[in-house]
């Protein structure tokens, strides 16, 4: 198997990255005192899966991985999230 | 090399002696090795448990316990032989000693984290055992841990969960070292489409291991902080929703079945071809078949609860999804059989395992069927019908292809031969015994007997008393081929590197192999399963 070459990532994009989260995280508490009824969690998981994904992308490097081990973490995510629409179909059925 | 005081040679069993080289031996076939005796002694508990409660249904009332400890024993019976024995089973053991050599690599990807995750098994086996026994009080919510029962019961709960989300660390840690040693470390030229199929199972399996256990892990977890904190998830006193917990525990506890069924199908998908003397029919298919079944499998989790107050479209979804699921399982039958079908035919132990596997799981399967259909599971839920299927698939399945598995790889591991008169003996004790044993509990099922029930009508009792004398002649069977094995794993006659004329990597090595597999990493130039190929036969 060919190794690929460790990506090293700069320092001010490890900076703008965290600053961008801090932000969302500071959005996500924001966001509680908006009364938005059931639409709260949903925000709250929204938010949370967009932070999720700048982690991966740029922290845990997937962005410089080749597109099988990208394509994999989206499987995981796509199935994920297919796994949670089935369960609430039955609670809107119900 | 030889060891010079025997002038043996040197191979992974005796290049270094003592407990102490076992227990921190990072070696993939000796940790394996470890993995086969902890679930062995296990099973043989929870086998001798299954017996006692056979014998305490030979007739209506109490017979030889009490109702409380007859709930007690079906809860450990399944705890134990569902995440102690079945779902690591054949992954952790045949996975761990012949993944690395099938796909031609010295070891797995984190030989370390391997050795973890035994240790992290064994501790998670000790729990669930000492939740059995502390303070006299083992748990009786069954194996399923089904709310809001499991959130009010006053026995052992909190270790028993404890220990089921421990032994999930386990299942975890297994998959991703093998995802990442089938991704990283097969040898030069041994393309995914070279790669033999168990190894391929193997990873379907994985995958499984990977998503769904931590789904499970954070469920037992709610299960624990609802008993603990009063943190009202599942229990509608506490505001919770018990279906819920039904939906989180079958997300992971169905594609759990495919953990326990995908690597007994790599299995015999190994063993055909072998005793056939003839190349694997469908290779391709087989391996989307893998593919389809870990995929489908995950989205079938509601045929579990069809009787539980889901809503009516979410009913006719898991069930059209359940016969899906069948197709890609009839393919791999349809090419076992043909992969047999004009073969060379050699009907030694691990084939005729091989086949009861089909016959079984067939069996299991289509009784699978019956019970993803709407109108008759109202009809066959939580009877004996159920007990009857899960047997068939589970034991008939993944259990026969265990046996089928260790005597196919037995010479190897061992480097010795074990006696076919008394493997084909214990074959026949333990077919015919199976059979007794679960048969009439489909009968008794569809007649209305519930399962989990310590007492019955007598007019049950025909079907009962057939199926506690199955259990002794499948004890009889099992003490057979375990002495049988244990007893020519040391005195056996010494076996040749490849026995049945194999052609996958395992079987181009001595036996047993030696310390790091290979002396040369070798270099892949053809499909597997070639009987053709000169370098292989």
């Amino acid at each position: 198997m060919k190794n690929h070459e460790n990506h090293v990532s700069s320092d001010s994009l490890n900076w703008t990255v965290l600053v961008i989260l801090l932000i969302l995280t500071a959005i996500t508490i924001l966001a509680i005192k908006i009364h938005l009824g059931a639409f709260t969690v949903a925000l709250a998981l929204i938010l949370a899966s967009i932070k999720v994904t700048i982690v991966l992308t740029y922290f845990m490097h997937l962005k410089f991985e080749n597109l099988l081990l990208r394509l994999m973490v989206g499987g995981v995510f796509l199935l994920f999230a297919v796994v949670i629409v089935i369960t609430f179909i039955d609670y809107y059925f119900r | 090399m030889t060891n010079s005081s025997t002038s043996v040679p040197l191979n992974y069993l005796n290049h270094k002696t003592g407990l102490w080289s076992w227990l921190t031996s990072t070696d993939h076939k000796r940790i394996g090795l470890m993995y086969m005796y902890t679930i062995a002694i296990f099973f043989c508990v929870a086998a001798i448990l299954g017996l006692l409660m056979r014998i305490e249904k030979l007739t209506p009332g109490q017979t030889i316990m009490t109702a409380q400890t007859y709930n007690g024993m079906f809860t450990i019976h399944g705890i134990i032989m569902i995440f102690i024995v079945v779902i690591p089973g054949l992954a952790a053991v045949f996975g761990n000693i012949f993944l690395p050599i099938m796909i031609g690599a010295k070891d797995v990807a984190f030989p370390k984290l391997n050795l973890f995750s035994w240790y992290v098994f064994i501790t998670g086996a000790l729990l669930g055992l000492y939740s059995q026994f502390a303070n006299g009080n083992s748990p009786d919510t069954g194996w399923t841990f089904y709310v809001p029962y499991s959130a009010a019961a006053s026995s052992n709960v909190v270790i028993a969960l404890t220990a089921a989300f421990v032994l999930g660390f386990a299942s975890i840690l297994t998959g991703l070292n093998f995802i990442v040693t089938i991704h990283r470390m097969r040898a030069p030229g041994m393309t995914w489409f070279r790669m033999p199929l168990f190894p391929w199972s193997l990873y379907a399996t994985a995958w499984i291991q990977l998503l769904a256990t931590p789904i499970v892990g954070i469920t037992l977890l709610m299960v624990i902080a609802e008993r603990t904190l009063h943190i009202g998830f599942f229990d509608p006193s506490l505001g919770g929703d018990p279906v819920l917990y039904q939906h989180l525990f079958w997300i992971y506890s169905h594609p759990a079945v495919y953990v326990m069924i995908l690597p007994a199908m790599g299995v015999v998908t190994e063993i055909f071809p072998t005793f056939s003397q003839k190349p694997v029919f469908g290779y391709v298919p087989i391996v989307f078949s893998s593919l389809a079944i870990a995929l489908v499998g995950y989205f079938v989790w509601g045929h579990h609860m069809f009787t539980s107050g889901i809503s009516y479209e979410s009913r006719w979804f898991f069930s059209f999804l359940t016969f899906l699921v069948a197709i890609p399982s009839a393919i791999k039958v349809f090419n076992w059989l043909s992969t047999m079908y004009g073969g060379s035919v050699d009907l030694k132990p691990p084939l005729l395992f091989a086949i009861s596997f089909i016959f079984l799981f067939t069996i299991g399967g289509f009784t699978g069927l019956t019970l993803g259909s709407l109108a008759t599971n109202i009809q066959l839920h939580n009877t004996d019908f159920v007990v009857a299927h899960f047997h068939y698939i589970i034991f008939g399945g993944m259990g026969f292809a265990f046996f089928a598995a260790i005597h196919y790889w037995f010479p190897k591991i061992y480097g010795r031969m074990y006696n076919f008169k008394w493997a084909n003996i214990s074959w026949g004790f333990l077919f015919v015994g199976f059979n007794l044993l679960y048969f009439p509990l489909f009968v008794i099922g569809i007649q209305g007997m519930p399962r989990r029930y310590f007492d019955y009508d007598p007019k049950f009792q025909t079907g009962e008393v057939l199926s506690t004398i199955g259990a002794f002649i499948l004890i009889t069977g099992l003490i057979l081929m375990i002495s049988n094995l244990v007893y020519h794993s040391r005195r056996g006659a010494i076996a040749p590197a490849n026995p049945w004329h194999g052609v996958t990597l395992e079987w181009q090595i001595p036996s047993p192999p030696p310390h790091e597999n290979f002396d040369e990493i070798p270099v892949i130039t053809h499909e597997p399963y070639r009987f053709d190929h000169p370098h292989t036969n």
